[in-house]
């Protein structure tokens, strides 16, 4: 074998094994690097317990709701499956709204109330001007539920 | 390949792209600036702030393009001792790090407003910027030892290792669940991105390759015209000429 060829399969062999150890370590870590849970994973009790975690999903229609104090909003986090009530106090992004794709941090209270330190809104893959946006609307090809997971 | 290996060709050849491939870059950019920051509408959710986009995302995937192309130049120079492969590999890589800090920048500028922060740890963004640590890490190590063959030689190494954490960039958007938005461009079911906004874009992205391509041109040179410099040093030191010749290649 020459020398040439004996290094094309020494660097194929070693970039195969780094490739096959990555793909291990993160199959390992898959449970760990998930940035947020959904409402079904807090409902089957997959998520941290006694600790801060993410929750993420849409807003759920018709569940927004501003506390008393004029500060706090409550509001249900849906996956379609599962939907758990949320209440924050703070500035909300611009792109927060019903039928949108967020995502809070904070702890699960004694009551199953989420009580969020931190809301971010999740932008989806689509982009469009407003106008197409509108037309796809009034025909009806329009679903919100459809735009994140 | 190995026609191309011969430097003096290769500068030839080098001379006669180089003004095609700057007048190319000057021409995506300009028109993808202009088309993008003036004609484009904005965005049904994003309002102008979409704008902002078509610099993030053509500097990301020129992160990308810029990385994969120092592995293969990497593995060419490690494998078949290609002698302007380990060049172009040292050559690219600030460009691609240059690439990867300004889609870093312009995604949390673009992060504050529309996600309500500057900086998540999610995995887009965290193997993005260990990406840009890959860079940094090939920069230094290229340059780390005082035979610069075995600096590259190290860098190379680097290089090839680090290549895995491209596809996970790529994908983990997909295998994830993220802050990031999952790609809107390069998809099997096609872009989901209008095309009013979607051709500016494309000459961005046009733009932003001719750059790097310009560019590593003039390094490329600047790297062949320094090691060839360094032999003659060195021939002159070994005929006993270098002290009066030495002084001479420094004042030029």
């Amino acid at each position: 074998m020459k020398r040439k060829h004996r290094r094309l399969s020494f660097v194929a062999v070693a970039l195969l094994a780094i490739g096959a150890a990555a793909a291990l370590v993160l199959t390992a870590f898959e449970d760990e690097i998930v940035f947020f849970y959904s409402p079904s994973d807090l409902a089957e009790q997959k998520t941290p317990p006694d600790r801060a975690f993410r929750l993420g999903g849409l807003v759920e229609e018709g569940s927004f709701s501003k506390g008393d104090d004029g500060l706090t909003v409550n509001f249900r986090i849906t996956d379609l499956a599962n939907a758990t009530p949320v209440s924050y106090k703070g500035i909300l992004p611009d792109l927060f709204r019903e039928g949108q794709g967020v995502v809070t941090e904070g702890q699960l209270g004694a009551d199953g109330v989420f009580v969020a330190r931190e809301v971010l809104a999740k932008h989806d893959e689509n982009y469009m001007p407003k106008e197409v946006a509108d037309a796809l609307k009034d025909a009806g090809h329009w679903q919100e539920g459809e735009q994140s997971q | 390949m190995h026609r191309f290996a011969n430097p003096g060709r290769f500068l030839r050849l080098a001379r006669v792209l180089l003004p095609w491939f700057a007048v190319a870059s000057v021409l995506g950019i300009g028109i993808g600036l202009g088309l993008g920051l003036f004609v484009a509408p904005p965005d049904y959710q994003q309002g102008d702030t979409v704008r902002i986009m078509y610099v993030h995302v053509p500097s990301a995937w020129m992160a990308l393009f810029v990385y994969t192309n120092i592995a293969i130049a990497s593995a060419v120079a490690l494998i078949w001792r290609h002698p302007l492969a380990d060049l172009a590999a040292k050559a690219s890589a600030p460009l691609g790090a240059g690439f990867t800090f300004l889609a870093l920048i312009t995604g949390s500028l673009w992060g504050k407003p529309m996600w309500g922060t500057y900086w998540v740890w999610d995995a887009r963004l965290t193997s993005v910027l260990v990406l840009f640590f890959l860079y940094l890490g090939h920069i230094a190590l290229s340059s780390a030892f005082d035979d610069p063959q075995r600096g590259r030689r190290a860098a190379a190494i680097l290089a090839l290792v680090g290549f895995v954490n491209v596809p996970i960039i790529k994908f983990s958007v997909d295998w994830w669940n993220t802050l990031h938005q999952p790609a809107s461009v390069i998809r099997l079911d096609g872009p989901t991105i209008h095309p009013d906004m979607l051709w500016p874009l494309i000459a961005m992205a046009l733009g932003f390759t001719f750059y790097y391509l310009s560019l590593l041109l003039v390094r490329l040179r600047s790297e062949l015209l320094e090691s060839r410099i360094r032999a003659l040093e060195s021939s002159m030191v070994a005929e006993g000429r270098a002290p009066r010749l030495a002084t001479a290649g420094g004042e030029a």
